[in-house]
């Protein structure tokens, strides 16, 4: 360990063994897996919690009084108990099981929008924003009579503060942020914007499901009203993410759903509520991926947060280095801060056919606009090759990356 | 040549290459330049093959009894894709072009290196030019 280290670099090679989907050829060659922004892939701990729990103690949750249930139970409170220590959020009850991040939103939107948007109120999102967090609220907008407004950004890929700053007034209600952007890897200042908002009165929702795998999150620090996450974005499962909400607003805000789990009494005349966090759970949740969650969260914090971010700057600054390089590549994101995603073109061909050329050599990346269409508007291009690396991601493989892109380019040059 | 002859002249020269995916895909997109760009006037929604990912802007006319496809892409595999078919098509009547049975992709393996995503595109693109092609029969030969 170096002195000014406060973690231990991470032995890749033995980490990558903990992730069985890499050890194999596709197309002849050793899988490159760099598409860790769509999903990231899981290691043993978490495809064992799935075994596990449907064979050995597979029950419904919550009321039943068995224990196979009582254990069941038992272990998706623990997933509770350890995402509101990921997030650091002040209570469990502030913890609610959404399936992912588009979930979350639409849940903030639905039911929080139904609460404080009025006719003439202003909801400002951001340009880098996928478009989970943006259709939802152009629903909710044209539903309740609010307006959208959009912070842009600059060449970089950087929100414009300043233009942000302009845009913020008393009809502020409130801003859709994300933590990190899946198109260009940018992080945004969420403390700032939090801090700004709020002056105005405004409050808001921060979309981690790009950071959760990078960043330290403390929603308590960051001032959020809101923060969500996808479980398949950080190792854990498909079908499961978290919305923290500040408890005083969840209090008040109506359900989302209606259903089993989230009643306190039902009759014909009238239902009650259950308390939260069940309020907005409604049905049997998916407790499989709940539970399983909960070794994805321990997988990145027997990992550190601050080792794998060393080895994913590495990894990135390395892979800039070398993209830009290559004849005919063309970098789209270059913020300063950034998580280990980098997005670019190669002169005179559609990232479609790129990508389906570093396929043929085993590469995984993604093409196309990446949920997020008025970004690339913004850059005026149809989509991206975007290359996001993990932890388990090596220099060899960003080689090889290089080593297609640069035979691409010189046979269709 | 008929539809036929052209389909095994088309497999014939992708057994040269041996079913290696890059190769295959580079030959696809060499056979897409060498396709003649559509006008913008025609590059517009309404010629628009819908179901494909890609923009594929196609267009038909009748000639003398017999039917010419013209096309274009914004991506390059897809231009070549979309060649293969004008070349098997272009110059049939209406009715071959309708009751064709195209089999060339199968035994390229095509579907292996060009994924589902576009497979389905291209399934998409043969719907849409068989329609153009029943378009062309007349009245009285039309199926409901």
């Amino acid at each position: 360990m170096r002195p000014e280290a406060s973690f231990m670099e991470l032995d890749i090679l033995s980490l990558r063994k903990e992730f069985p989907v890499l050890d194999q050829a596709v197309n002849g060659h050793p899988l490159v897996y760099f598409d860790n922004a769509a999903t990231t892939q899981k290691p043993k701990s978490v495809i064992q919690s799935l075994v596990d729990y449907y064979s050995g103690y597979n029950a419904n949750i919550h009321r039943g009084i068995h224990t196979l249930a009582e254990k069941a139970t038992r272990a998706f409170e623990e997933t509770r108990e350890s995402a509101r220590q990921f997030l650091n959020a002040a209570e469990r009850e502030e913890i609610i099981f959404v399936r992912g991040v588009t979930e979350a939103v639409n849940l903030v939107a639905s039911s929080f929008g139904k609460m404080v948007l009025r006719p003439g109120d202003e909801i400002l999102v951001s340009g880098l924003e996928h478009h989970s967090n943006i259709v939802p609220w152009q629903l909710a907008a044209e539903a309740l009579g609010a307006q959208l407004q959009v912070i842009p950004v600059t060449e970089e890929g950087e929100l414009d503060l300043q233009a942000f700053e302009q845009r913020l007034s008393k009809k502020t209600r409130l801003v859709a942020v994300n933590h990190a952007s899946n198109s260009l890897g940018t992080i945004n200042p969420v403390k700032h914007i939090v801090e700004r908002a709020h002056a105005f009165g405004a409050y808001v929702l921060v979309d981690g499901a790009q950071a959760a795998a990078h960043l330290d999150i403390d929603v308590r620090d960051m001032d959020c009203d809101f923060y969500c996450l996808s479980g398949h974005k950080m190792y854990g499962p498909t079908g499961v993410g978290v919305l923290y909400g500040k408890r005083s607003l969840l209090e008040k805000m109506p359900p989302y759903q209606g259903g089993g789990e989230m009643i306190k009494e039902v009759t014909f005349e009238k239902t009650t509520f259950n308390d939260l966090p069940y309020k907005f759970e409604a049905g049997t949740p998916n407790i499989a991926d709940v539970i399983a969650l909960n070794e994805a969260i321990r997988f990145i914090q027997r990992n550190g947060k601050a080792a794998i971010r060393h080895h994913e700057n590495e990894l990135l600054g390395y892979a800039t280095t070398r993209l830009q390089k290559v004849e005919g590549v063309r970098l789209i994101g270059t913020a300063r801060e950034k998580v280990s995603v980098q997005s670019f073109l190669l002169e005179g061909m559609h990232p479609f056919d790129v990508g389906q050329l570093l396929d043929a050599r085993g590469i995984a990346v993604r093409t196309g606009h990446h949920c997020t269409q008025p970004l690339m508007d913004r850059f005026g291009i149809e989509g991206t090759v975007r290359a996001s690396f993990a932890v388990y991601n090596t220099r060899d493989e960003i080689d090889r990356m290089i080593e297609a892109l640069e035979r691409i380019s010189s046979l269709r040059r | 040549m008929t539809i036929e002859e052209t389909q095994k002249a088309i497999i014939e020269e992708f057994s040269l290459l041996d079913g290696d995916r890059e190769m295959s895909v580079m030959y696809l997109m060499d056979l897409g330049e060498k396709l003649p760009p559509l006008a913008d006037e025609h590059k517009v929604d309404f010629n628009l093959v819908k179901g494909c990912q890609s923009k594929v802007w196609l267009i038909a006319e009748l000639k003398k009894d017999r039917v010419y496809f013209s096309a274009d892409s914004n991506t390059a595999i897809t231009k070549g894709l979309v060649s293969l078919l004008i070349r098997v098509f272009n110059g049939h009547l209406p009715e071959e072009i309708v009751s064709a049975d195209l089999f060339f992709m199968k035994d390229i393996g095509m579907d292996r290196f060009i994924g589902t995503q576009r497979s389905n595109g291209f399934a998409a693109m043969i719907q849409r030019m068989k329609q153009h092609a029943r378009s062309f029969q007349p009245q009285s030969d039309v199926k409901a």
